[in-house]
């Protein structure tokens, strides 16, 4: 079955007067229809821009230079702004983290929900209003027919993230792109919103890529892992092989991190040093500097991917738990 | 058990929102317009030992920051008292509340909006300990090398703006600014929410490594459970104003009392629970200016029975050390207690 989304060798940079930021340089990486892929990444890996890519949403000084984001087999980079309209909501629809800014301040919830229909169907204002209340009801917003006629600054944070959630549903698209949707909300809503998305993915057959810096929520969610580091995949593969047996020194670092999975008292087991600045990456492995195991290739030439049975990758020269992968 | 270093003795602490002219003009006319009250924090008590770190958890609205400025003196409390060292803040006199300020010192989420901007590093972390005359003004700048140094910051960066760094490092020059002015006590409120994982994990071992050196205190507050259950030996969860449960970490983590406790423990995501089916609480957190009656968490309880809706709990110690408020560990939920 062809992949939802396949982006191949994606190169996204944002041309400053400080430079050239390469934002995402090379990033290619597919989702299977109902799949969940988890995109992690620390802020500033690129996962945000990868997606606004995707969306077409890059603005000057940002340009796609390189690659191909091919949705359900078609081409996206080189779509001008109309073909961008008729893809947008009704085959890729993405959900932001902070819904204030998605949702209009000035325009009731119908409207912005009704506008969002008739832009794809030729329906009825009446019609559209009922899609637009099933929808509400459906992301279980209680009293919907009242909640029709509310503002987006008199519903909670958890409530105006489930507004969004029902706008990208409006059209059932068979992907939506989840940037960091639960991160501003708490533990209680997040789970809330979670088991909320499950169920709709479930129902519907739509597939996720979902955003986000937080592994744990990746690792109730998500079927597969991308882990960014400076505009790069540079590891992928099923979540349980990745969380278990990272084969980046990244990945691995990033785990060891956590305070969860530490001995509480016990100090973690840190990444030194800070993310490098993505206008001056050095010329090697960009992680190299704060790696325990960078070696004399590393500083000098950047690693290619190398790929594993079990569509698993990892773009690292000296990768570990290789016992764990060899085929 | 030592002597508790501070005490907190039913706290609370309530914003009023005083009415406007057109509203008191309104009254006048007979319109009946009531003053709107939250009760941020209700009647919280708390004790805290030397050297131990307490972490105070709760969803956003629970009133754990305020409970954190009230600790560090930057509110005053509206009811009850706060006690550091054996003596109630409000009989200190002018000398012995400055001694007790200094002492407890707090560490903000957001470096960059309680750091002044137009301040260099070296005046933002020196300013304090030469006013207090901890330091002589000649020596300023040898003590903030010696500050920055702890706190694992590259010294040559003092003459810096704050702009100048980035996030895990303006959160180390907050700590070292805390730090230069010799505190015991170190009121932390989610100081650590706002970065990456790895600078996290940084600035955790820090703050780790700052206890055993200097012997310090911590009231560590987080939303962030894992956080929370590393760090501190004693957790405190609350919920709209209000202590529902507290208890040594290893003990709450096994086993937690309350039904808000176990939804918000079994809520947490872990990096151990794959493809899990979330099962969460259903409901908000209500306003904390209209919060419900008797136990403010029966809207949301699976557990709930006539008596959550009409009696408010009292904290009940069910093992040594761990006290939780609910009906259920004090006679049920069901008939209201004569």
């Amino acid at each position: 079955m062809a992949p939802v989304l396949e982006v191949a060798g994606l190169k996204t940079h944002f041309f400053t007067r400080a430079g050239t930021v390469k934002s995402v340089d090379g990033v290619s990486f597919h989702v299977d229809r109902g799949e969940v892929l988890g995109l992690v990444g620390e802020s500033g890996s690129g996962k945000s821009v990868t997606g606004f890519s995707v969306m077409g949403l890059i603005d000057p000084p940002g340009k796609i230079v390189e690659g191909s984001i091919k949705l359900n087999g078609k081409e996206l980079i080189g779509l001008d702004e109309e073909g961008f309209r008729k893809v947008r909501g009704r085959e890729v629809a993405m959900i932001f983290q902070d819904p204030m800014m998605t949702l209009n301040p000035v325009l009731r919830v119908d409207t912005q929900m009704i506008e969002a229909v008739t832009a794809h169907d030729k329906v009825s204002h009446k019609a559209a209003r009922e899609r637009a209340r099933d929808a509400l009801a459906k992301v279980g917003i209680p009293s919907p027919e009242e909640r029709l006629n509310a503002y987006p600054h008199q519903f909670s944070g958890g409530m105006r993230q489930r507004v969004a959630i029902a706008i990208a549903l409006l059209h059932r698209p068979p992907l939506i792109i989840c940037d960091e949707p639960t991160t501003a909300l708490d533990v209680t809503i997040q789970s809330q919103i979670l088991a909320e998305m499950q169920s709709l993915c479930a129902e519907t057959g739509t597939a996720l890529v979902w955003i986000t810096h937080d592994l744990g929520v990746v690792a109730g969610l998500a079927d597969r892992i991308a882990v960014m580091y400076a505009g790069r995949i540079v590891e992928t593969g099923a979540v349980d092989p990745v969380l278990d047996t990272p084969l980046h020194p990244y990945t691995s670092g990033l785990l060891g991190s956590l305070p969860a999975e530490g001995e509480p008292g016990a100090p973690l087991r840190q990444i030194r040093g800070s993310t490098p600045s993505l206008a001056r990456l050095p010329q090697g492995c960009a992680f190299a500097p704060r790696c325990d195991y960078a070696q004399a290739d590393c500083l000098a030439q950047a690693p290619a991917v190398t790929a594993f049975p079990g569509e698993r990758g990892v773009r690292c020269h000296h990768p570990l738990n290789l016992a764990g992968v060899a085929a | 058990m030592s002597a508790p270093i501070l005490t907190l003795d039913g706290v609370s602490k309530r914003f009023t929102k005083p009415l406007d002219a057109a509203s008191k003009f309104a009254n006048w006319m007979g319109a009946g317009y009531t003053e709107q009250v939250v009760h941020a924090v209700d009647g919280v008590d708390l004790s805290v030992t030397q050297g131990e770190v307490v972490g105070l958890v709760g969803e956003s609205g629970c009133g754990k920051s305020t409970l954190g400025r009230v600790v560090a003196g930057i509110h005053p409390p509206s009811a009850g008292r706060v006690s550091w060292r054996g003596q109630f803040t409000d009989e200190m006199d002018a000398q012995q509340r400055r001694a007790a300020t200094l002492a407890i010192q707090m560490i903000f989420q957001d470096p960059m909006s309680s750091l002044n901007p137009r301040l260099r590093v070296t005046d933002i972390v020196g300013e304090a300990p030469v006013v207090h005359g901890l330091v002589e003004k000649a020596q300023q700048d040898a003590y903030v090398v010696e500050m920055l140094e702890r706190v694992g910051l590259d010294p040559s960066y003092r003459r810096r703006y704050p702009h100048q760094f980035s996030g895990g490092q303006r959160a180390r020059i907050g700590i070292a600014r805390a730090l230069a002015v010799k505190p015991q006590f170190l009121v932390c409120d989610e100081s650590v929410a706002a970065l990456d994982v790895s600078i996290q994990a940084q600035v955790l071992n820090l703050f780790m490594k700052l206890r055993d050196e200097l012997n310090l205190t911590y009231l560590f507050i987080s939303h962030d459970l894992s956080v929370v259950r590393h760090l501190s030996d004693r957790v405190v969860i609350m919920y709209l104003g209000r202590v529902v449960e507290a208890a040594p970490a290893s003990e709450l983590f096994k086993g937690p009392q309350h039904p808000y406790a176990q939804a918000l423990l079994a809520n947490v995501p872990s990096i151990t629970a794959r493809k899990k089916r979330f099962a969460p609480l259903k409901g908000e957190i209500p306003s904390p200016l209209h919060p419900p009656p008797g136990c403010h968490f029966h809207p949301r309880c699976p557990m709930a029975g006539p008596r959550c809706k009409a009696e408010r709990p009292v904290l009940k110690q069910i093992a040594p050390g761990h006290v939780a408020a609910c009906h259920l560990h004090d006679g049920g939920v069901g008939a209201l207690a004569a």
